[in-house]
């Protein structure tokens, strides 16, 4: 998982309305981590710290001189680097005040940039394309230097990689509208130039990076694209006048809502996290100023901030911080980025739960131009790409069938999906599905009449859709209580957030429960529930006045004790079993039961879970827990007889569980007299559990013993054995 | 019992194939518990008393290799050893004080002390006289004579027995451990000069003595004491008084030994540990020195009852048996053999001799032989497989011996119908009948005069010829017929090198006879013409296994260093493959095992493999496979068991090493199977009882039993 944490601000810029420049030119890290050389578009130099966010020194230069490239700090010799008006350098320290009585040279060409690395020389390179380290150009200033490229050929953006003790200068050049990347590296001073593939559209930004043997390129496109290319680091001897072609592979497609990107930035964290600025949030509306890091290898986006105001489209990432210029001020965002693991990359999608009802995530332009470089589509992978060709073979396009799904009735529309769920290839499918179900989903809250219950679980037994693709599903289910769609998707989501599974515990939980049992649920599931409860009366609740039982419970027994309790609603009258009642029935109805079990299945994580499970109300809780206590007297008992099932709860899930509820409402179920049985009952049977597991655990060690003691006996007085040698 | 070649259909013979393996573990061997260690520092040989009374000679330079072992008796209770230059003396309980002739592996010469039992014996640092600490609270002093010692005189008599002596290095005056004093003498007047006092165990009752139980007495007139209440005292010997007390277990220090140059000091406890003590100066930098307690070693499960120190190494031995040698780290600046903590066990030599054509093995125990059929299996089975067991081994015979003595060495003949066995008085041969199912022996009376005594014994191939090894290298031969049996000749090295031999060996065609002995000379006589025939050049480490091999006569050696070689008989010099492994060099995993191979047999149905075993594998060297290349794997079995077929062929090499079967006694083979034997050590006994009333039975009650292995068609 990656993180944002909360930012502050370094300092504020001095922009002019509707200006498109930030005014900064560059931000270099200073001696350390802490500290920044910001340098602004005109003439000044600013020592920040950043854990202050504080100012330490500022250096300006006189009227008339300009700095044509942002200062660098060379850490060898603890002085600043700052090249004004193009050819001269000027190096000076940090006690020194008046910079124009610093140290200056000037030198026979334009200087482009000054790259630094700590503990490294820092190195100038020029506009044509040659490059020097400080300490060589300075011993000789007036020195000649070299065209590495070509007249009309103008330098973009430039960047030095370290990697162990080599040095590379890549920069990226144009040249009437192609882009060249060239790497210089600076060990053994060898040289490549390369052709970047081009779509037509200039790259907005570059970032470089290197890892595992190779140099990585990334860059972003305005239509939300970003590629990345790798270079090997041994570059190819000799020199060569013909620029390689450089192949890219497309690792994120951005989603863009509409418009191209116009000032947006990408910077690789790591090799799977990319940090985007300028684009907007998937489920936040069409504003472009958004800062996210993205998953690339999950597609996902980890997390989100936006920014107020406009976005500049430059930022920077040194040690674990991104700079930021937006708006009137500059940034600092320390972030996190730890190894992901698929299943916490998924449903991560949209963290921010009290969202506003978002717009389905728009796929305009699908279809048609597949075979084409389409223009953004929800998530697309690299996979896509292989997967195209066979997805354009099915008889209806996804677009067509979106707009069936806008217009056409509901009959119509569950044909037409079924025909194309039934005509597509599963990674075909898996592409459509998402925006098939967020049409779907889009035109029911459109139109409160319209519900189309058989396509959407139709959609969901497709086993390829998942919250994160349409986030509004569950929770349009849950409105129209289509408690069926429910089971469903909470069997078929692996990325439901903890918030809504709460939403569904509580609907579960408050539902009376005549409205439930009409319900159609999975037949598995209520077979399983059905199959536990056989040992004992299957019981409703309603029923309970019928004073029908076998299994030597009274019914006015049992009425006494629900009727000493506060009832919290007239539908539900949770009974307290008397402590360890073995033969418990349960305490809830058929289906409220198998709705439960799906929930206790949901994969959650603890912390996240636990503040919206504060949420329920006492009466709820205890039934629930009630619920929970059967069950696990119920497992406790039939343990070797569990009644089959595709899926059931285990025994680990019903624990965590009743921990989890009893972590929530501590206090409120310590204060409720209704809760004191339930948990003292609860008590004495997770007491009697541990002494027999402790005893268990003594008969586990004997036997553990008797084995080792068989083993040895194996080796009798005499035996006659093979072997084989080879 | 023997390796079977069930190589499988089609394939090359180059892959090794099944063996069918007797495991034998009814050998119920036990070593006796360590008594007394004298480590002398000239010749770096060790000799380590057993509570049987046996003496067993290690030579520290060669790779802890066992050379000699002087054979127990009953009633011998060995209580000290002592060096006196190359000579060796015991003294014990039986009163009496011995010189062992090393050359003989026997007493030389026995002389009553008659001040009752000995419990010590120590020599003066300059060799002259030797001091023994007696029952009867005397100390006497003998002088050491060329040909004996000669009682000189007593030192003055003290109440209680004298535990413990310990000369001091200007040979003047002497410390004599008590029971609860140790007492001074001088030597000039025999006076006690100075009595200091040992206090009780705190809480032990008035009535329960401190037994000093060991003294040392250094230079600089400091006494150090170990004593029954688990103390190590540091006393100053001018003024009497205690310096330092260290407390060091609950139950006993049994043992001291300082090292030469009296700055480190180890002693053995109760607790089976081993505690080391160092002349340290407390500060930095300062002159001031004491004894300060450093480090403590575990490798013992018993009583530690022996303790010295050889230069780079503490050696200690005890009850459980087993003599361990531990490095001091810090006198080693390589990662080397010599750095490796070391385990003596088992001895180096062989106690079971199997009868290869009738399936029989003799176990030799220190006062009884027993003779052993093995079982029988019609079954094949896959590797990995225990096949049915259709007749279950039996015992035949259990041969107890006349007299005290104990057997120091036996043989069956190839036949099964000869068995003989020797102590350091007799020699005894028998006729084994095997009738039906019965047995029955007939000792042969009349033997010739020479075969007085043995040290090695061994029959020929067709069983009709006896070789003992006797005196001066010597060997006799006798013929054996239904009802008697002759001295034919006796060879006679031409070295003239008095050492015993200890190894003996017969090629199959009965024409070669090899012969090993302890100044490692290997001379190998013609049985054709009853001469010398060559002798192989001197290598200079001991021979831990020698054989003939049956169809190329080529003679194959296994030394204390681990180098094998292989000799031609028949044209004097060693062989191409032996050349080859010289100039190749054997792999370094191979030479870092740290016991000797202890004997060498050969697959009857393929000539070029040649079993040798240690006591952690057995190892068959195909001499048609490629040497093991350098940074190559050697125990490769596991990697070639999981590799297909086809690239095996390029990863096989001679070495193919199988450590199934621990510990090892004994690899042999017959018409078809190839026989071993292991045992296990006592189980781990807590010290809770102090360790003078901790006996070998209770030691040989905890243990298990032994076993033997054995690999057949």
């Amino acid at each position: 998982m990656a993180a944002l944490f909360e930012g502050a601000t370094l300092c504020a810029l001095s922009v002019e309305q509707n200006n498109t420049e930030s005014g900064i030119q560059g931000i270099e890290l200073d001696r350390d981590d802490d500290h920044v050389v910001v340098t602004d578009s005109k003439r000044s130099v600013t020592l920040y710290k950043v854990s202050d966010q504080k100012p330490l020194g500022s250096w300006t230069m006189k009227q008339g001189q300009r700095i044509t490239c942002p200062a660098v700090y060379n850490s060898k010799t603890g002085e600043y680097v700052v090249v004004t008006d193009d050819t001269v350098i000027r190096v000076w320290k940090d006690d020194d005040i008046n910079i124009d009585k610093a140290f200056k040279a000037t030198v026979s060409a334009d200087v482009w940039r000054i790259h630094s690395a700590p503990g490294q020389e820092p190195v100038i390179l020029f506009h044509r394309g040659a490059t020097r380290f400080l300490d060589v150009l300075l011993a000789e200033p007036q020195q000649d230097m070299e065209n590495v490229i070509s007249d009309d050929e103008v330098i973009r953006w430039s960047n030095l990689i370290t990697s162990g003790k080599q040095q590379w200068v890549l920069f990226i050049t144009e040249q009437k509208g192609e882009h060249f990347l060239h790497v210089q590296s600076l060990g053994d001073m060898t040289r490549a130039a390369y052709r970047l593939e081009s779509t037509g559209s200039a790259p907005l930004s570059f970032s470089a990076s290197a890892r595992s043997g190779n140099l990585h390129i990334l860059s972003l496109y305005p239509d939300g694209c970003v590629y990345e290319s790798a270079v090997p680091m041994r570059l190819p001897g000799g020199v060569r006048a013909e620029a390689l072609p450089l192949p890219r592979t497309l690792l994120l497609r951005l989603p863009l809502g509409g418009g191209a990107l116009a000032s947006a930035s990408a910077v690789s964290l790591d090799a799977a996290h990319v940090a985007v600025v300028g684009v907007p949030h998937p489920s936040a509306g069409a504003g472009k100023d958004y800062l996210c890091i993205w998953n690339t290898n999950f597609q996902t986006l980890q997390a989100g901030k936006e920014m107020a105001g406009r976005i500049y489209g430059q930022f920077w990432c040194y040690h674990r911080k991104l700079y930021v210029p937006h708006g009137k001020a500059l940034s600092v965002i320390p972030f996190e980025c730890q190894k992901s693991s698929l299943a916490s990359a998924l449903g991560k999608l949209k963290q921010s739960g009290g969202c506003e009802m978002a717009p389905p995530v728009p796929l305009p332009s699908w279809g048609a131009e597949t075979h084409e470089d389409a223009s953004a589509a929800g998530m697309e992978t690299r996979r896509n790409k292989l997967t195209r060709k066979s997805h354009g073979a099915s008889n209806v396009s996804v677009d067509q069938l979106i707009d069936q799904i806008k217009t056409g009735s509901e009959e119509d529309v569950q044909k037409a999906v079924a025909s194309f769920i039934s005509k597509s290839d599963l990674p075909a499918l898996q592409l459509a599905v998402g925006s098939l179900a967020s049409a779907l989903v889009a035109r029911s809250l459109a139109e409160p009449s319209y519900y189309p219950h058989k396509v959407l679980v139709q959609l969901v037994h497709t086993q390829c859709l998942s919250h994160s693709v349409c986030p509004d599903l569950l929770k349009l289910a849950l409105e129209k209580k289509d408690f069926a769609l429910c089971q469903f998707c909470l069997q078929a989501f692996p990325d439901i957030p903890e918030a809504l599974t709460c939403a569904c515990l509580n609907v579960f939980l408050s539902t009376p429960n005549s409205e439930l049992e009409t319900v159609a649920l999975e037949t598995d599931s209520v077979a399983f529930m059905e199959g536990l409860s056989a040992a004992t009366a299957p019981e409703d609740e309603e029923d309970e006045g019928k004073g029908t039982r076998q299994n030597g419970f009274s019914t006015t027994a049992s009425q006494e004790e629900s009727s000493c309790e506060a009832q919290p609603t007239p539908h539900q009258k949770p009974k307290l079993p008397i402590p360890m009642p073995l033969d418990m029935t349960r305490p809830i109805g058929l289906h409220r039961a198998v709705l439960l079990n799906e929930i206790l299945q949901t994969p959650y994580s603890e912390s996240f879970l636990l503040p919206h499970l504060k949420e329920l109300t006492t009466p709820h809780v205890i039934l629930y827990l009630q619920y929970l206590q059967f069950l696990y007297v119920k497992y406790y008992q039939d343990i070797n007889t569990q009644v089959p099932a595709l899926r059931s709860p285990t025994m680990t899930q019903i624990i965590d569980w009743v921990c989890l509820l009893v972590d929530a409402h501590f206090t409120v179920l310590v204060m409720a007299p209704e809760a004191k049985e339930l948990l003292s009952g609860l008590h004495g049977f997770v007491k009697a559990q541990m002494k027999l597991f402790t005893d268990l655990g003594k008969i586990e060690g004997s036997l553990h013993a008797l084995k080792k003691v068989k083993k040895s006996k194996n080796n009798g007085q005499y035996s006659i054995e093979v072997i084989e040698l080879f | 019992m023997i390796f079977t070649d069930k190589t499988k259909k089609g394939t090359e013979t180059r892959i090794m194939g099944e063996f069918k393996v007797h495991r034998v573990r009814f050998f119920d061997y036990m070593p006796s518990g360590i008594r007394a260690i004298a480590f002398n520092q000239q010749t770096e040989i060790m000799a380590v008393a057993r509570l049987d009374g046996s003496v067993e000679i290690f030579n520290f330079s060669d790779h802890l290799f066992q050379e000699k072992v002087i054979p127990g008796k009953e009633q011998r209770s060995i209580e000290a050893l002592c060096w006196v230059g190359e000579r060796l003396f015991s003294a014990g309980l039986s009163g009496e004080i011995i010189e062992f002739d090393l050359h003989n592996l026997r007493p030389k010469l026995t002389i009553d002390a008659y001040g009752g039992p000995i419990w010590t014996i120590t020599v003066n640092p300059q060799g002259t006289h030797l001091a023994v600490g007696c029952e009867d609270g005397t100390v006497k002093l003998f002088e050491v004579l060329e040909d004996g010692i000669q009682f000189e005189r007593n030192l003055d008599r003290k109440k209680g027995r004298i535990l413990s002596l310990c000369w001091h290095p200007s040979g003047t005056k002497i410390a004599a451990g008590m029971m609860d004093m140790i007492c001074m003498f001088d030597i000039k007047t025999g006076h006690a000069i100075h009595r200091l006092l040992v206090d009780k165990a705190r809480g032990a009752p008035k009535n329960q003595e401190c037994v000093v139980w060991s003294v040392v007495y250094l230079a600089d007139d400091t006494v150090i004491s170990g004593d029954s209440a688990g103390r190590v005292k540091v006393w100053d010997a001018h003024t009497g008084t205690l310096i330092k007390n260290h407390d060091v277990t609950k139950w006993d220090v049994l043992t001291l030994s300082l090292s030469q140059d009296e700055t480190s000091l180890v002693a053995g406890t109760s607790e089976g540990t081993v505690v080391q003590f160092q002349f340290l100066s407390t500060a930095l930098g300062q002159e001031d020195k004491e004894w300060v307690r450093t480090r403590t070693f575990k490798n013992h499960t018993h009583d530690v009852r022996a303790v010295a120190e050889a230069g780079s190494a503490i050696i200690s031995g005890g009850m459980d048996t087993q003599l361990v040698v531990r490095p001091l780290l810090e006198k080693h600046d390589v990662k080397s053999q010599a750095s490796a903590l070391r385990k003596v066990q088992f001895p180096h030599r062989r106690l079971v001799s199997c009868a290869k054509k009738a399936q029989l093995v003799l176990f030799q125990y220190p006062s009884h032989l027993e003779l052993w059929r093995l079982g029988e299996s019609e079954g094949h089975g896959t590797p990995g497989d225990k096949l049915p067991v259709q007749r279950n081994p039996e015992k035949l015979l259990q041969l107890k011996t006349k007299g005290e003595e104990h057997i120091c060495c036996s043989a069956v003949s190839p036949c099964g119908g000869w068995l003989a066995y020797s102590t350091t008085s007799s020699l005894r041969l028998y006729k084994v009948q095997h009738e039906n199912n019965n047995i029955s022996i007939t000792k042969m009376s009349k033997l010739p005069k020479v075969l007085h005594w043995a040290h090695q014994l061994c029959f020929s191939a067709d069983s009709s010829q006896l070789f003992a090894a006797s005196a001066n290298s010597s060997v006799h031969v006798v013929s054996l017929s239904a009802n008697s049996c002759k001295h034919k000749h006796t060879f006679k090295p031409k070295t003239g090198s008095t050492q015993p031999i200890h190894l003996l060996s017969v090629s199959a065609d009965g024409q070669w006879l090899a012969t090993a002995n302890s100044d490692c000379e290997i001379h190998i006589y013609s049985l054709t013409t009853l001469k010398s025939h060559c002798k192989v050049p001197v290598y200079r480490s001991g021979v831990s296994a020698m054989a003939i091999h049956p169809t190329t006569n080529n003679l194959f050696m296994a030394h204390a260093d681990q180098q094998v070689f292989e000799f031609s008989i028949e044209q004097k010099q060693y062989t191409d493959w032996s050349r080859q492994v010289q100039r190749v060099g054997l792999h370094f995993k191979w030479l870092e095992r740290d016991t000797p191979v202890t004997s060498v047999t050969f697959n009857p149905r393929n000539p070029a493999h040649i079993i040798l075993h240690d006591m952690y594998m057995f190892c068959v060297i195909d001499q048609s496979l490629p040497l093991p290349q350098k940074y190559s794997q050697l125990y490769n079995q596991l990697t070639l068991k999981s590799m297909p077929e086809q690239e095996r062929q390029e990863h096989c090499h001679a070495f193919k090493v199988c450590k199934l079967f621990q510990p090892l006694m004994c690899v042999g083979h017959d018409g078809g199977s190839l026989p071993g034997g292991g045992r296990a050590l006592p189980a781990g006994h807590h010290g809770e009882t102090p360790g003078a009333s901790q006996t070998e039975e209770e030691v040989l009650r905890r243990s298990e039993k032994c076993h033997m292995v054995l690999i057949s068609c």
